[in-house]
């Protein structure tokens, strides 16, 4: 009976600690990226940004390019990855056969599953091939005249950085659209039916309105993957600082010149730069992060509340 | 007419949306072909049992790789595992306050960090004070990117937990932490077990945080101080070079690779289904 009186409050508080550990442990995250940055912070300034002359050997790092290759990668990777997920979405949500969602909704998962360096492997080895001789010469031909399609072939670019991405970003649009188109509420739907209207005019009046902060939430969580994706991206972007128009040039993110620079880095310039880049690059996705998770949230509470 | 109109559009769109689910699919399909058929070839014995060769010579395997990543993952588990569990049972048991919702936005937002970036933190916090590339750097990252998830899976299962069960076990005079630890954790068990599988899966396969944490080693590394390999960053330092053996090395390590990531997320998933048609 006496052990009851100190085993309780040592156990809230021994569990207390291990879940604030991992707080700390988070927070320590960012103080220390950003003492790693400060010397190159304090040599550059803003100029980090703003310069497109990245040279570890003369020590002048400017981050431009890498910064214009993360945003665009991610981009290409949102205009192929959007429309399809919410096609999956609503498939899975509204409009498929009962029958079919679920094993369906496996394989969309199954897609997360797969290794970062898998898809980079099946990309260099047949991805990049497959563009470099008949996508990209096709594009060219026929849309050479956009100024994205125009220049010699590579295969390893923008676009193939930007075709795994949009592989890779799918799953993690589309199941949280599906959860949110999931949460319209039942009456609005049967109201939209019992009016007349077909299948697609309830889905285009009465879900997608209705769903259209959560899936912007969702959305950007998908960009905030594709920004900070790594290896996949490192293998098939052609790595290399250009800014061009051109879907076909070779690009860089700032992810890969982390994972290509860091244990190349011989001056302490070069590591502290590469350290700003990852500061940089932790605070675009945390930015994207806290504001997409207000969003969907809002959208799922809501309706969480009205269901019960 | 315009009824007829009205339908086809309808049908129109459900047939499109069908054609976006299978467009996804293409590439899963593609993807799960090439690494088995361009893997199976590799596969041997001697794939699991021997060290690799270097360029020209043939055979060699990636004992050292795979046995690096399962020593990885066992470390990042042996302090994560845990962290999360506790943390989700205070979280669930205890979190009702504002605090806690640090807790729980924390782990929200931690799940969205790059990966490459918590391995710049493993860097700086491990590698540099050691001043060496080690499996415990390695261990430091991926435990850290397990927390996020093992955490919010533990809360919501012990959260499914029916109240009246803690109740009655506080009402035979037991202790709440006896309560809790042998009534509620008991039950919740298989829920909590599916979500540490599922985050295990996901940093299994993890490259980017160990590429300058773990670093990869070409041979066996004997302490956890030393640099190790790990299958994931085989695959990449093979998938990157230009030689064909390698090239099929690469394939059969992400056989390997994929069966593993594979078979831990299908059996948890299938596992989840089973625990919630009981409840």
């Amino acid at each position: 009976m006496k052990m009851t009186k100190w085993i309780d409050p040592l156990f809230k508080a021994g569990t207390g600690a291990l879940a604030w550990l991992f707080v700390a442990l988070s927070a320590l995250l960012l103080m220390i990226l950003v003492e790693a940055a400060l010397p190159s912070i304090r040599a550059f300034g803003w100029s980090f940004l703003w310069t497109s002359h990245w040279d570890a050997v003369r020590d002048q790092f400017g981050a431009l390019p890498i910064i214009y290759g993360t945003l665009v990668s991610a981009l290409v990777a949102l205009l192929i990855a959007v429309p399809l997920s919410l096609g999956i979405a609503l498939y899975l949500a509204e409009l498929g056969p009962l029958w079919i969602r679920e094993p369906l909704n496996m394989l969309i998962e199954l897609l997360a599953a797969i290794p970062s360096v898998i898809y980079g492997l099946w990309g260099l080895l047949v991805l990049v091939p497959l563009l470099r001789d008949s996508v990209e010469p096709f594009l060219a031909k026929y849309f050479g005249f956009l100024p994205f399609f125009q220049g010699p072939a590579y295969g390893v670019g923008m676009l193939a950085a930007g075709i795994i991405l949009s592989i890779m970003i799918i799953p993690t649009i589309s199941s949280i659209s599906r959860e949110v188109f999931t949460t319209v509420s039942n009456s609005q739907k049967e109201g939209a039916l019992a009016l007349g209207a077909t299948r697609w005019e309830m889905v285009r009046m009465a879900i997608l309105p209705a769903s259209r902060t959560g899936v912007l939430g969702a959305v950007l969580l998908g960009l905030g993957r594709a920004l900070g994706e790594t290896m996949a991206v490192t293998m098939v972007i052609g790595n290399r600082p250009d800014i061009s128009l051109s879907l076909f040039n070779p690009s860089y993110t700032m992810a890969a010149l982390i994972a290509n620079e860091f244990t190349e880095a011989t001056t302490p310039i070069h590591t502290s730069a590469l350290m700003e880049v990852g500061l940089v690059l932790l605070a675009i996705t945390l930015l994207l992060n806290v504001f997409a998770r207000m969003l969907v949230m809002s959208m799922t509470r809501k309706t969480g509340s009205k269901k019960s | 007419m315009s009824n007829l109109g009205r339908k086809i559009i309808s049908q129109t769109m459900i047939w499109g949306a069908l054609a976006c689910a299978m467009i996804a699919i293409v590439p899963l399909i593609s993807i799960l072909a090439y690494v088995v058929s361009q893997g199976i070839g590799s596969i041997n014995w001697e794939f699991f049992t021997h060290l690799p060769k270097p360029v020209g010579e043939d055979g060699g395997g990636m004992a050292n790789a795979i046995v690096g990543t399962l020593v990885l993952v066992a470390l990042s588990c042996v302090w994560a595992v845990p962290v999360g569990v506790f943390g989700g049972v205070y979280l669930a048991e205890y979190g009702d306050g504002k605090a806690a919702s640090i807790i729980r936005f924390t782990a929200d937002v931690l799940t969205g960090v790059p990966s490459i970036v918590i391995g710049l933190f493993a860097y700086v916090i491990l590698v540099l004070p050691m001043k060496s590339f080690s499996a415990l750097s390695g261990a430091l990252a991926l435990g850290f990117m397990l927390i996020p998830t093992v955490l919010r899976t533990t809360e919501e299962m012990v959260r499914l937990v029916p109240m009246t069960l803690r109740e009655a076990a506080l009402a035979l005079g037991i202790s709440r932490f006896r309560a809790t630890l042998n009534i509620v954790i008991a039950t919740a068990k298989s829920g909590i077990l599916t979500g540490i599988l599922l985050s295990v899966a996901r940093i299994a396969g993890e490259t980017a945080p160990l590429l300058f944490t773990a670093f990869g080693n070409r041979v066996w590394s004997h302490d956890a101080f030393e640099p190790i390999a790990a299958l994931p960053l085989q695959i990449f330092v093979y998938a990157i070079s230009p030689f064909d053996d390698w090239h099929r090395q690469a394939w059969a390590g992400a056989l390997v690779l994929i069966v593993l990531v594979m078979s831990l997320t299908i059996v948890s998933r299938l596992w989840t289904k089973r625990t919630y048609q009981v409840h």
